[in-house]
């Protein structure tokens, strides 16, 4: 599913390549259909504690969507985006507890306000090279965390605010744990269609030329500090609206949540599912939720070092993740059959 | 005015550890053009294998020397193992890996160790030297002398050694270095091996203020940043003076700013790193970068 893939095959517009590329197109849908079934299937059929880590892994997907849109397609670095995430998800929490908004107004605000932040910090950051974009994420995101604490009267400090879940509406007769998966797929499903097309827009194309060559894209016509400010903003916005459906999922945030690590394993889990394609988030939703909860039995520190060790081995050896593992494996499979 | 003074001297003792580990980053970023996103983990590491050997009933400065000797060769062994691959790959690649090696080092000394807070031994006797009602710890003049010490060494390595020149060789323009037969490989492994080295100088001096933990430099981390930034990522000298800027502007804001207190200290390095970077990008001592495409 990688989008280079797409832009390197398209070959000469003859009749039976035009074929090929509408099958192929096809394919992608069956198979994302099929997927769409089977994510709002599966809620009715799993005990709710699965369905709470599905809806997490939701939530992280589109945390890692944003990422994507800044490491994968932007090819710039944020060690601090978990810092993102916290502000959606203490903007949700402040204006539910505080305004007492209703819950959807607060997904809309909570992503504007991470984008108009990612904005502002993003001007100075990418006025330079990727290097310092990262150091500066990642003393935002240290920075974070003593800085929820000192707020005390509006973050509840230390000890976190606690807020009410979401209530699924009568008519629709679901359990809570499945009204909130639904909600965060409704978002996921939103969020994936947006970056869908956005990369398929000329702003799509502008990132890729960014990211394989700055000096190449610039002297095409392409303004740098614009378009690299606008990804960092972006996918700020990203985060905050997943933070936001964190807290609605969660119904508790604090500061130490929201620490440093939750900014590393969101890049390591995107490292991991696949820089730069679109299944790759979901992918790293999956291993950024499983992967700790799995590992953990063994030793608390296990998780820290299979994220470690697998991102090192991804770069050297699948820089396109778990998504460009699993689309090489579709793809021979397409091929063997078209064979027979 | 003697509060003011005692605390410009505190700053300085916070900021020559910075500097040591800003010192550490430099170098490795002078050879290879890599900000090493794991040195301070790395230095974590070698601070619990002088706690080991201590616990194991060592000498301190016994255990010191070998935990320095530890961390030159582990240095090396991490650049050909870990970072070798890498080299020349795009800037993205690389610092996901160290961010990778960053998170592994840190887990596997969790693994090892626990996560549990351990007192380390302070090197230095507890008590204080006093001048002209003046009261400066001897752990403070301790940092101070280890750190001045260490850049002693490091520029007598560097301007009157065969290896130091080479080194600088390899600096300056690795191709060329290459043609006069100067090994660049081994050379960049040995870059690395001394950052590891200055890096374990920087957590062994700090582990005795803060505790150590596997999360102990991430904060250090940050201010060595600030340090590198300020100073200029190119020069070793510009490190050593951004950290004890680093250090005092911390100090004294923690101190005399109330808004800031001892908990928001930590927005100091960030303040000064967007500073920097939009004023004088380069640093205070850096060379301007002047890119052709």
């Amino acid at each position: 599913m990688s989008d280079t893939a797409e832009v390197t095959r398209v070959d000469a517009p003859t009749r039976a390549g035009a074929l090929r590329r509408v099958a192929a197109e096809r394919w992608r849908w069956i198979v994302l259909a099929a997927l769409f079934a089977a994510a709002c299937y599966a809620p009715f059929q799993l005990v709710p504690f699965r369905v709470f880590q599905f809806t997490m892994v939701l939530v992280y997907a589109v945390a890692l969507l944003g990422l994507n849109l800044l490491v994968g397609h932007a090819g710039q670095i944020s060690l601090g985006h978990g810092a993102f995430f916290a502000v959606g998800a203490y903007g949700a929490a402040i204006m539910l507890d505080r305004f007492e908004l209703p819950y959807p107004v607060t997904l809309p605000i909570a992503a504007a306000v991470a984008f108009v932040i990612g904005l502002a910090l993003g001007l100075p950051a990418m006025r330079l090279r990727g290097l310092y974009l990262a150091l500066v994420t990642l003393a935002m995101a240290i920075f974070l965390v003593p800085l929820l604490k000192r707020f005390e009267e509006v973050t509840g400090g230390s000890m976190g605010l606690t807020l009410p879940k979401p209530a699924p509406p009568a008519w629709t007769g679901l359990a809570e744990d499945q009204w909130l998966y639904f909600l965060a797929l409704a978002v996921a499903v939103a969020a994936f269609l947006s970056a869908y097309s956005l990369m398929r827009s000329r702003v799509g194309r502008a990132l890729h030329a960014i990211r394989d060559n700055e000096a190449a894209a610039e002297t095409m016509g392409v303004r740098l500090s614009f378009y690299k400010t606008l990804a960092f903003a972006w996918s700020a916005m990203f985060a905050g609206a997943a933070g936001c459906v964190y807290t609605w999922v969660i119904g508790f945030v604090s500061p130490d949540s929201f620490a440093v690590t939750l900014s590393i394993t969101l890049l390591a889990g995107l490292v991991v599912g696949g820089l730069g394609s679109l299944s790759g988030p979901l992918l790293g939703g999956l291993f950024v939720m499983f992967v700790p909860s799995i590992s953990q039995d063994v030793n608390e520190a296990a998780p820290g070092v299979i994220f470690g060790l697998l991102i090192i081995a991804v770069m050297y050896v699948a820089p396109t993740g778990l998504a460009g593992l699993t689309g090489r494996a579709a793809h021979s499979i397409r091929k063997t059959l078209r064979k027979e | 005015m003697t509060g003011f003074l005692q605390q410009l001297v505190q700053g300085l003792g916070a900021g020559a550890i910075y500097a040591s580990l800003a010192l550490a980053l430099v170098l490795i970023y002078q050879f290879t053009g890599i900000v090493n996103f794991a040195q301070g983990e790395l230095a974590m590491f070698s601070t619990y294998l002088a706690w080991q050997f201590t616990a194991a009933g060592m000498p301190f400065w016994l255990a010191l020397a070998l935990t320095l000797a530890v961390s030159f060769a582990g240095g090396m062994l991490i650049e050909r193992l870990v970072i070798r691959p890498v080299e020349g790959a795009p800037e993205l690649t690389v610092v996901i890996v160290t961010v990778g090696l960053f998170i592994f080092v840190n887990a596997a000394a969790g693994w090892i160790w626990t996560f549990l807070i351990k007192d380390f031994p302070n090197p230095f006797p507890g008590g204080a030297l006093e001048a002209g009602g003046l009261r400066v710890s001897y752990s403070t003049l301790g940092v101070l002398v280890v750190v001045g010490l260490v850049m002693g060494l490091l520029y007598l390595l560097f301007q009157h050694t065969r290896i130091g020149l080479g080194m600088r060789a390899v600096a300056t323009n690795p191709d060329s270095a290459r043609l006069v037969g100067i090994r660049v490989g081994w050379t960049l492994a040995l870059g690395w091996g001394l950052a590891a080295t200055v890096g374990a100088v920087s957590g062994v001096l700090v582990a005795p203020l803060l505790f150590l933990e596997p999360n102990m430099m991430g904060g250090v981390l940050i201010y060595a940043f600030a340090a590198a930034t300020l100073g200029g990522f190119d020069s070793p000298v510009g490190a050593v003076v951004g950290g004890l800027i680093v250090g005092v502007a911390e100090t004294l804001a923690g101190a005399y700013v109330g808004f800031i207190g001892s908990d928001l200290k930590v927005g100091v390095p960030l303040v000064i790193i967007l500073g920097v970077l939009l004023l004088r990008p380069q640093g205070l001592f850096g060379r301007a970068a002047v890119e052709r495409a």
